[in-house]
Order: C-alpha cells, then structure tokens, then sequence
C-alpha cells in the first residue's frame, strides 16, 4: 500500500518538481532511493551551489519519516560535518513526522533551511557558535565550501 | 507530635481514593500488620490511638497491584468527569495533561476553558463520538488508496484517512514508540489526542492493553507519591506521601508485596540509615576511587608486626613501619636484619626520608587510608550480602536435613530462616552505616552510633558463625540462635532508631553538604 503512495509522490515530482530540485531513483527500479540535486536558493550565501542529497524512505515509510544525507559537503549548523552529511530538524524528527507529510514538503524544508539556519536547532554546536557570533568569518567559510565542493 | 510527623504520615486520601479493599497496605512499614481500610478525612485521629508507636525510621505506605492502580485512575475520571461534564474518554486526556492534579485541573477548566481543551488536544467541538465510515469520493492522504467503500476514520477535527493506516499509524506509536498518553492525530500539524475511545474503535486488544499499561505506566511516573517496586519483573507500584524535601531529615524504606525492600526517595536497595544524598556521593566516590583502591592493594602490604598498612615506595625493597619501625623486607615479608646489605637501594631511601615531597604523600595517604577503611567494612558487607541467597538457599538445604534428622517439624525448624533473613537484613544496614560513618563529624552523638554499629556487628558475627555449625549441631543450639536472632533484631532496630531520630531533629553534623 505504501507503494502506491511513493510512486504518486515520485510522479508528482518529476511532474511539478520543488523549486531548486531535481529529483530521479539512485537505482533504477528502487523506489526508496531518491537522488535530489538542490540548487541553494540565490539570495543565501550558498547561492551557486549544486547539492546533491540522498533521501532515504524507510520500509516503514510514510509512519516513519525519510532519512536524509547531503552528499555535498556543507558548512551548515543544522548539518553533520562528517561522511553522513545528517540533517534532522523539524518535520524529519520521528516525533514530528507525520504520515500525510510529502517529500516535496521537506525539500522545501531543506532549502528554507539552507537560506536560513536554525543555530539554536544545531547538529554542529561550534558552526552555530560561530554563525551566532563571527557571521563574518562563518560566511566566509561557508562560501569557500561552496566554491570548493558544490561547484 | 511535631511538624515532620504530620508531613510524614500525611494520607493519601487528597487524592480522591481511599484504600481498595484488596489492596495490599503495610501501614508502619512492617509485614504483617494490615493496616485497616483508611477511613475518610475527619476520622482519622481516632484511629491513629490505636496504632502502636512507630519508630522513627518508619514510615507509612502501601503497595498497590495494578489493577489497584487501574481502578485509582478510572475512579479519579468518574469524579472529575461528573464534575467538569466532559466524557471519561476527554476527561482523561485532560487528567493526564495536568498530571493527574484534580483540583488544578478543575479551577483551570472552570477559568480557562477553551484555552485548556485547546492546550490539552481536545478541541472544543463535543459533537457526537466519532465513528467509521464510508465516505463518497474519498482519497486516503497516507496511502493514496481511493477505491469505493473504503473504510475511514477521523476524530472531531475531522482529519480523515483509511482505517488501516490509521490503524498502522497507532501501532507504530504504541508498539515501536512506547507513546501513548500523548499519540497525536496523524493529520498534518494537529496536536489532536488520540483519545481511548477511538483507541477502542481502531485497534486489536493485545495493543489495547499496551496501551493501557502504558498509560499506567505515565500515571505513576506522573505521581509524586507513587513509584514502581525496582524489583525485576515486579508488577506492584508503593505510595509512600514522604517529598522529596523531606530526604535530608528521613530515610523512607519501603518493602513491596515481593519482598523487595527499598528506599522510596531514590529506589535503590534499603540504604538505613545513610540519607539518599549521602548514598549518591559515597556511590560516585567509590566509582572514582576504585581505580585508586585497587591500585593500594596492590602496592600496600600489612607491616608483619602491627598490621598497619605499609605503602611501597619506589623499588626499595627494605621497608619500614611507619608506626612501630618495624624493620622488614617487602618481597618476602621477612625481617630485614637477615638480610644483610644485598639490597643496596635501601640507602637512597633513607636518605629521602623527612623530606617535603614524603609529607605530602603521607598526608594524602591518610585521607585514602581513612576511605579505605569505611570502604573495605563497607564492601565486606556488602560481599555478605550477597552471600546472602548462598546461605538463604543452604538454610532450605539444611531445614529439610534438621526435619529429617530431628525428627523435628516443619514449624520447628523456622528459626534457621528467622536467623538467615535477620543475616542478611542487618548486614545490609551495617554495610551503609559505613558510607554513614564516612561522612560523619564528630559530635557528642558520634559514640553513641558507633557503639550501636560495634554492638549490631558483633552480634551479626556471632550468629554467622553459629549458622556455620555442622547440621547435626544446629538443632542443639535452636534456643541459643533463636535469642541471638532476636539480639540482632533488635540492635538493628536500635541503631535505625537513634539514626533516625537525629536525623530527624538535625543532630548529626556532616563533612559534605547534605543537598
Ligand atoms: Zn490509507
Ligand atoms: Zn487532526
Ligand atoms: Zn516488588
Ligand atoms: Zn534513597
Ligand atoms: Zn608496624
Ligand atoms: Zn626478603
């Protein structure tokens, strides 16, 4: 049954994507392996980035809520800087999730929170520190991330 | 009777129950004694005149069974619910939102209503109960299934999906999360509650009754004067009115209808007479220190003439006795005058003797020596006890030998589980006057504790002892073990007491902030 309800939402995507996505199958014929590449949104300071993301829909999807990885690294507070490039607040919390909740709607998520980070909702303790207290030295980072790896 | 008794023996008929009549209830804290049905607010000074006198490491509690405490909560829901004219169903959603505070809850709903059904995940809408329907033209949001005749559900704020997600939905909750005071709606957003009645509607009874263990589970969690036996696979819950403020001035043991018995403020094992803070401190000592323990037994040995306790220092093998200047070599323990002038390190030794750096040392030796020897009585006491089911289970052994072998009854032999289980209840408190005695100043009430812990410990080992005889011998010393197993009692009871009535009025005088 979960089935009819992924391939609706991947034909709703493809169809009409989020803006800033595009979104195909990590493997063709799995349909729990999405591949999202994001454009960051231009008026944020990782405007010019492509990100790729990996969203992972679990068996017990949609009771459960999707995992998600940036596999561009980013310099972001609310995302892991480590291989896993993690990013779980608001709706990807298991708490917080809801069945009738999209993937279309945590893009949109995802790319509110790429223009505007949620310090006190950090992954990255020391990057919130710093986006709180150095923005400059913060942005700075964050813009030579992007020129390095999400070119 | 001064203000810490009344706090002390406070009922707990404020909460709107009185005792079930199948309630199990150990008033004074002792086996045995049914304490009666506990008459209702304004009869109750009559009927303390008849209790005897309690000690004052005593306290009042009782042990509820589950189905006890299910009838506590449907009981508390029936008299709110009349009040408030909300349904059962709605009333205990706002009971568990205001952790089970009734009179709270009443003012609040009668001053704040809407805002406090809004808060709580009601809504205000008391339309008729919520129902499973069929719905004309109808797309389930989660699973995208649109087929006629599809079966639907949706509570009052009308968020409506197919029964078997709704279903799977409360599933998950319950079975994969453990939720269930606080399941929400699964509509988007809504902090709706997902009430028992719709529970009821949607799923099959074994999570039915999750669910309901569950919601026990919060309510006593909820509950300051309710908490789990911490005994394993326990079922029985202890209502014991004694606060948390109340932990500096008393030790609230209780002893649950398992057997089990515990320390109400903080749950661990019966700790008399050490206050629930001291315990924690002297716990998280001996975690710190273990490492520095460990490392003085293998360092130190005992000087062979006076038994003090001798620390290796450096390689030197030619040690001498701080105290008696004893003369010795540490790797045989013999003394050193045989030994001649082999070992020619010793000289170098001598010569550092006196200086700053050995002060220094010695001083932080005293302190560790000092911890240690709290520490080894406490451990030895404790390694007893757990001994204790060694011996309980050799006492049956022995108990069937001594019936067979006597020719005594049943009956008769009893008084070897009397003497075991007066072992292992008194070791269990001498081991905690240790981490007690750790911590204490001296004062003028010091030597009375510590002749009272000398007098209890002597008379433990000689029951020990006894208990060790070869069978054939025990049933000539059933009178003698019967008036040591009395002894013990009774200089345990006395040891509790004197404690506790310090405690109580804050006679003792600590080394650590009593917090
Ligand atoms: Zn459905
Ligand atoms: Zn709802
Ligand atoms: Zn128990
Ligand atoms: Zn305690
Ligand atoms: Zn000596
Ligand atoms: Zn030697």
């Amino acid at each position: 049954m979960a089935n009819k309800r992924i391939m609706k939402e991947y034909a709703e995507v493809t169809n009409n994507p989020p803006a800033g996505c595009k979104i195909s199958l990590e493997n063709e014929g799995d349909m729990n392996l999405w591949n999202v590449v994001m454009d960051a949104p231009s008026d944020s300071i990782y405007a010019g980035g492509h990100f790729k993301i990996v969203i992972k829909l679990p068996k017990e999807y949609p009771f459960k809520p999707p995992v998600l990885n940036f596999k561009t690294k980013l310099y972001h507070p609310n995302v892991t800087n480590d291989e896993n490039g993690s990013m779980c607040l608001g709706m990807l919390r298991p708490d917080e999730w809801k069945p009738p909740n999209k993937i279309a709607d945590v893009l949109k998520l995802v790319r509110t929170v790429l223009a505007a980070p949620q310090p006190d909702d950090a992954v990255e303790q020391g990057i919130a520190d710093q986006y709180k207290n150095d923005r400059k030295a913060f942005e700075k980072t964050a813009k030579d991330w992007v020129s390095k790896y999400a070119k | 009777m001064d203000s810490d008794d009344e706090a002390m023996s406070a009922t707990t008929s404020d909460d709107g129950f009185g005792m079930e009549e199948d309630s199990m209830s150990f008033g004074e804290g002792s086996v045995g004694e049914i304490d009666m049905d506990e008459p209702d607010i304004g009869f109750d000074t009559q009927e303390k005149d008849f209790r005897p006198a309690k000690k004052a490491y005593e306290v009042d509690f009782t042990v509820y069974s589950p189905s006890d405490i299910q009838a506590q909560q449907d009981r508390q829901i029936e008299d709110v619910s009349n009040i408030i004219g909300q349904p059962h169903e709605s009333t205990a959603i706002l009971l568990r939102y205001s952790r089970w505070n009734k009179e709270r809850l009443i003012e609040s709903y009668m001053d704040r209503q809407e805002e406090l059904l809004d808060k709580a995940g009601l809504g205000r809408d008391i339309s008729g109960p919520p129902k499973i329907k069929k719905v004309n033209g109808f797309m389930c949001d989660i699973c995208c299934e649109d087929r006629p005749g599809l079966e639907t559900f949706a509570m009052k704020c009308n968020h409506r999906f197919c029964v078997s997600c709704y279903r799977r939905y409360l599933v998950q909750k319950i079975q994969d999360e453990g939720e269930a005071a606080r399941i929400k709606c699964p509509g988007d957003s809504c902090d709706k509650i997902v009430d028992s009645k719709t529970l009821d509607l949607l799923v099959t009874a074994d999570l039915r009754d999750r669910y309901h263990e569950l919601l026990m589970r919060t309510y006593v969690d909820d509950k300051e004067n309710l908490k789990w036996c911490p005994a394993p696979n326990c079922i029985y819950a202890v209502d014991c009115p004694v606060k948390a403020r109340d932990l500096g001035k008393i030790v609230p043991t209780v002893k649950c209808e398992c057997g089990y018995q515990f320390c109400f403020g903080c749950a661990l094992s019966d700790h008399q007479p050490a206050a629930c803070s001291l315990v924690k401190k002297w716990m998280k000592k001996c975690e710190d220190d273990s490492e520095t323990a460990n490392w003085i037994s293998a360092n130190t040995k005992e000087c062979p003439k006076c038994v003090s306790t001798i620390e290796k220092n450096g390689g030197c093998n030619h040690m001498t006795c701080r105290k008696c200047r004893h003369e010795f070599c540490w790797m045989c323990m013999g003394v050193w005058s045989e030994h001649g002038t082999s070992w020619y390190n010793c000289n170098r030794y001598e010569e550092k003797s006196g200086s700053d750096a050995r002060d220094a040392q010695a001083k932080s030796r005293q302190s560790l020596e000092r911890y240690l020897h709290y520490y080894n009585r406490y451990a030895n006491h404790e390694q007893s006890a757990k001994l204790d089911k060694d011996i309980f289970l050799k006492t049956e052994k022995k108990m069937t030998q001594l019936q067979s072998s006597s020719g005594m009854s049943w009956i008769e032999v009893q008084f070897l589980d009397a003497a075991s289980q007066a072992l292992q209840q008194c070791r269990q408190t001498l081991k905690w006057t240790y981490a007690f005695a750790y911590y204490l100043a001296r004062n003028n009430q010091t030597e009375i504790f510590e002749d009272n812990q000398k007098d209890l410990e002597m008379a433990v080992e000689n029951l020990s002892e006894m208990f060790e005889k070869p069978t054939d011998q025990i049933a000539g010393l059933k009178v003698e073990m019967m008036d040591k197993t009395a002894y013990c009692n009774k200089r345990r009871v006395i040891l509790l007491d004197d404690t506790a009535v310090n405690l109580k009025q804050g006679n003792w005088a600590f080394n650590v902030e009593m917090s």
